[in-house]
């Protein structure tokens, strides 16, 4: 039941993105943009990296990409109680859990969507890395999805209006961009800055996919930056599955 | 038979201005086969009781027997048995009548096909057969009502609660919508629970009226019973009798539709 009932709610939501050209496309707006406007910038730069500069920033926007887009998943759950949506579903023998998933692999089916639209505009620009380091790019772009969706939605369904839901989310979502070295790796950093960003869950996902980007899979990186990322998912879900259940107080 | 039996039922809400209490303790039961206003100013906890008697809302004392199923221990059986409409309804208006009620009969289970004819059948009964593929914001407030039935009535609930559903419709509409609701129960032996504030709508559509004020029942019985005993006589107006009930003010001077 619970994988008719995902399957069915997943339906429901990809239907209602694939309605939307604009909304299909305007997550990469953003990343697109660092990359022809800003990428430029790093090509003859020392950074420190094993390739070159596109190597290291592409994996930083494919992340950004899911944080912006992801973490702000929650606005429409907060449309959607204001309309009843959310309560009529509950009402009918729909498993809860089904009603967060579904939500969030159709989040996650977007935004890798986005990702592949990115990547091969940063082909176009001069990115060069190996296919299954790419891959594996994607694979950290869907987990995070699914990671920052579910708490997102879980705050949507406790804060109720988007004037509460927009700050809150802007306030976490901008230091954890610069936090985590999306855009140039902290090792170029003074040491506390790189210290406190280790603190950042996001930082060791970005230092995965910048080793799969350069072919190198066997790291360290590539384990603790799975693990976060497998980790801190089961977390959020976990959350989220509680708050879709009790919902309504 | 009763279909619903409630004993203190209660909810408070941990507000930041310290714990609401928004229903305080409902005793009531309500027979199989009957319409139940249940009448209250605005405030009163009538949506609170409803979102406990769905399992929307876990109540935090109390317990209740809905169709058979233990409120706690049984959510799953409770949500089988009995249809809601939320006062604020529950489509998305971006997508079609169709859609939703082919999708509201796959989240009851429906297979695919039995689904697709289930909407079918559902507007054919509730006269939205030329509005399948028009986008729910596209429908009047009257069209939109009766979609929300449609969808509460999806799997043939047993037990259908309306949240004032006749509240913003123009008065065709809401005529309309009664004689709706009377041909469910007549035809279907439906029981309806219906909030509403409206009382000549209470009055018309109500075999037995529960009134509730500031979270606890303050009187209970037909329309007629109610009048004799607190308004004084069965010719008394609800509107008077409401007044006694619950002590407030005097009758004020405002044309139908009569709100309190
Ligand atoms: N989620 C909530 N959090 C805090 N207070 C609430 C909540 N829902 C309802 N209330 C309060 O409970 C009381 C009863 O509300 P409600 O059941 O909606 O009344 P009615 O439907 O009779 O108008 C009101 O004082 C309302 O403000
Ligand atoms: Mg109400």
């Amino acid at each position: 039941m619970l994988l008719h009932d995902t399957a069915l709610v997943y339906g429901r939501y990809l239907r209602q993105s694939l309605r939307s050209r604009f909304g299909l496309l305007f997550g990469v707006l953003m990343p697109l943009l660092y990359l022809v406007f800003f990428g430029p910038l790093l090509t003859g730069l020392p950074l420190g990296g094993r390739g070159s500069s596109w190597q290291l920033l592409v994996p930083g926007l494919l992340l950004q990409l899911a944080l912006f887009g992801a973490s702000f998943a929650g606005f429409s759950v907060i449309v959607e109680n204001g309309q009843g949506v959310i309560e009529r579903m509950r009402v009918t023998p729909v498993s809860r859990l089904a009603l967060l998933l579904g939500r969030v692999l159709r989040d996650a089916t977007l935004f890798v969507f986005q990702a592949v639209l990115l990547v091969l505009a940063a082909v176009v620009m001069g990115l060069r890395a190996p296919l299954p380091g790419v891959l594996v790019g994607f694979a950290f772009v869907a987990v995070l999805t699914v990671a920052l969706a579910s708490l997102s939605y879980a705050l949507a369904m406790k804060v109720r209006t988007p004037q509460e839901f927009g700050p809150t989310i802007n306030a976490l979502t901008m230091p954890s961009m610069l936090l985590s070295g999306l855009m140039l790796p902290m090792t170029l950093g003074p040491a506390w800055l790189d210290v406190l960003s280790r603190l950042m869950p996001l930082r060791h996902l970005v230092d995965a996919v910048r080793d799969a980007y350069t072919g190198a899979y066997a790291t360290a990186h590539m384990l603790y930056g799975s693990l976060v990322a497998v980790a801190f998912a089961a977390l959020a879900v976990t959350v989220g599955t509680r708050v879709f259940r009790t919902a309504g107080a | 038979m009763a279909i619903i039996s409630t004993a203190g039922l209660a909810r408070t809400f941990e507000t930041k201005r310290g714990p609401v209490q928004a229903v305080r303790g409902i005793d009531l039961t309500v027979r199989e086969g009957e319409i139940l206003g249940f009448l209250g100013p605005n405030g009163a906890g009538k949506t609170t009781t409803l979102r406990m008697l769905t399992t929307l809302l876990a109540p935090t004392g109390g317990a209740a027997t809905v169709a058979g199923h233990d409120l706690a221990r049984d959510p799953a059986g409770v949500r089988r048995a009995c249809g809601y409409v939320a006062q604020s309804g529950g489509v998305d208006g971006q997508i079609t009548v169709r859609e939703e009620l082919v999708t509201q009969g796959r989240l009851y289970r429906l297979p695919r096909a039995r689904a697709a004819e289930r909407a079918e059948e559902l507007a054919r009964d509730l006269d939205l057969t030329g509005l399948l593929d028009r986008r729910c914001a596209a429908l009047s407030g009257g069209q939109r009502r009766r979609l929300d039935i449609a969808m509460a009535l999806t799997h043939r609930p047993k037990l259908l609660f309306l949240d004032e559903p006749t509240t913003g419709l123009d008065p065709g509409s809401r005529a309309g919508l009664w004689d709706l609701v009377r041909r469910l129960r007549d035809e279907h032996g439906t029981t309806v629970f219906l909030t509403t504030h409206y009382l000549d709508e209470a009055d018309a559509l109500s075999d037995r009226l529960v009134v509730v004020d500031r979270g606890v029942v303050v009187a209970d019985g037909t329309p007629s019973a109610l009048k004799r005993e607190h308004g004084g006589s069965a010719d008394a107006s609800l509107q008077d009798t409401f007044l006694a009930i619950t002590g407030r003010g005097t009758a004020p001077a405002d044309p139908t539709p009569v709100a309190v």
